[in-house]
């Protein structure tokens, strides 16, 4: 018998029980990008069963600062991240079933992909797949592990359907977009910390040692040393809509979702964002100066990166000129306005 | 007004009174932060009326997006 996973079985609470169960068990990593390419390199050399990763983007250059897996080749090639990840993560450990998805995950996506899966690792980057994943996760009782990065800012959370409260709970809105890796930027050192949080919690999940989590909402800023840790379990809501007395899973319901058009002839998709309610333009703006040319009137923002024009109307309805293809407009739209 | 802040010591101006203000400094518009006043989970109707005072321990965590 080889060897490869005896340090990680001399660790006394996974041991060979520990490290047996581990190979039992399925996890969902939804994104693959810096969060995603982190924890799934550290469960397949762990020695999970099997993973599924799903992404809808391909490699770029600016995602090889901080994106484990990937290579200069890659990027050159525009390899679907999901292709490349799955390559790099079967020269690593063969024994793990990797399963890869090119896909934009909808709530009906995700239905099909939950089953059989023990944990899902969050790794998106934006609130409108988090709000599903957080339905999805109650509606099947699935623990989930939210983690989210910008700048040198990180932040991780999980969730235990019936235990702990859940993302609706602990946010109380539906987030307007914010601050994102491609307008604030990013720094590779966060997205480790915070894939080092998650992983480790799912460690702690998948061999069966729930008494370790660490049940607390943790934060740090690496930049300005500052961190925080709360103990977030007064925030459970009984009527909340997602892990409440009587749930319906609002966002698993198609009036709640982000929705998209192409307009025919306009090579342009329009995007109707879940969250209503006035956009500030002018901090959007502010955003978004550095990075590409910016023109505003009293009605809306026009920004430009070429070969892109992103329009946002007061009510945060956004046309993404230059394309017609809806997965890429999103894409767009979730790397500039958050 | 001094306030430790995510366990570092800083300096705020007079203006700011309430959590709500601590929030409005700290963060650009409509942030969601969780935040724990001197140890106390607070929600977030009492942000506007909780007021803060010289020497308060204050954690903010922010949600944010991208990954």
């Amino acid at each position: 018998m080889n060897d490869r996973y005896s340090r990680q079985i001399l660790f006394s609470p996974i041991g060979q029980v520990g490290q047996k169960k581990l190979a039992e068990k399925h996890v969902l990593l939804i994104g693959a990008g810096a969060l995603g390419t982190g924890n799934a390199e550290i469960l397949v050399r762990s020695g999970v069963g099997k993973i599924t990763i799903v992404d809808r983007d391909y490699v770029e250059w600016s995602n090889l600062q901080r994106q484990q897996l990937y290579t200069e080749s890659d990027a050159n090639s525009r390899m679907p991240k999901v292709i490349a990840a799955k390559r790099r993560l079967e020269e690593i450990n063969r024994d793990v079933q990797i399963e890869a998805k090119i896909i934009d995950v909808t709530p009906l996506e995700m239905s099909q992909l939950t089953d059989g899966v023990d944990l899902i690792i969050d790794a998106t980057d934006n609130f409108d797949i988090r709000l599903i994943i957080n339905d999805i996760s109650q509606k099947h009782h699935i623990p989930w592990i939210y983690g989210a990065v910008v700048a040198s800012y990180g932040i991780s959370y999980t969730i235990l359907p019936n235990e702990t409260p859940c993302l609706h709970c602990l946010l109380q809105q539906v987030p307007m977009g914010g601050m994102t890796c491609d307008t604030a930027g990013v720094i590779s050192p966060v997205v480790q910390m915070v894939v080092a949080h998650q992983s480790a919690e799912a460690l702690k999940i998948l061999t069966d040692n729930r008494e370790a989590l660490r049940r607390q909402l943790i934060s740090f800023d690496l930049w300005t040393n500052q961190q925080a840790s709360i103990d977030v379990s007064t925030f459970k809501n009984t009527s909340c809509h997602s892990c409440g007395q009587a749930p319906t899973y609002p966002h698993l319901n198609y009036e709640s979702q982000t929705k998209t058009a192409v307009l025919c002839g306009r090579d342009t998709v329009q995007i109707r964002p879940t969250a209503a309610g006035n956009r500030d333009l002018e901090t959007i703006a502010a955003r978004l100066f550095n990075i590409g040319k910016v023109e505003q009137n009293s009605f809306l923002l026009s920004f430009t990166n070429e070969p892109h024009r992103l329009v946002m109307f007061h009510d945060g309805r956004v046309l993404v000129h230059g394309t017609n293809d809806v997965t890429e407009a999103k894409s767009l739209y979730y790397r500039y306005f958050g | 007004m001094n306030l430790l802040v995510n366990g570092n010591d800083l300096q705020v101006p007079s203006d700011v009174n309430t959590i709500a203000d601590v929030i409005t400094h700290f963060f650009e518009q409509d942030p969601i932060v969780i935040v724990e006043h001197n140890g106390e989970i607070l929600e977030k109707n009492h942000h506007t009326e909780r007021i803060v005072a010289d020497g308060d321990k204050i954690e903010l965590v922010q949600f944010v997006g991208g990954g």
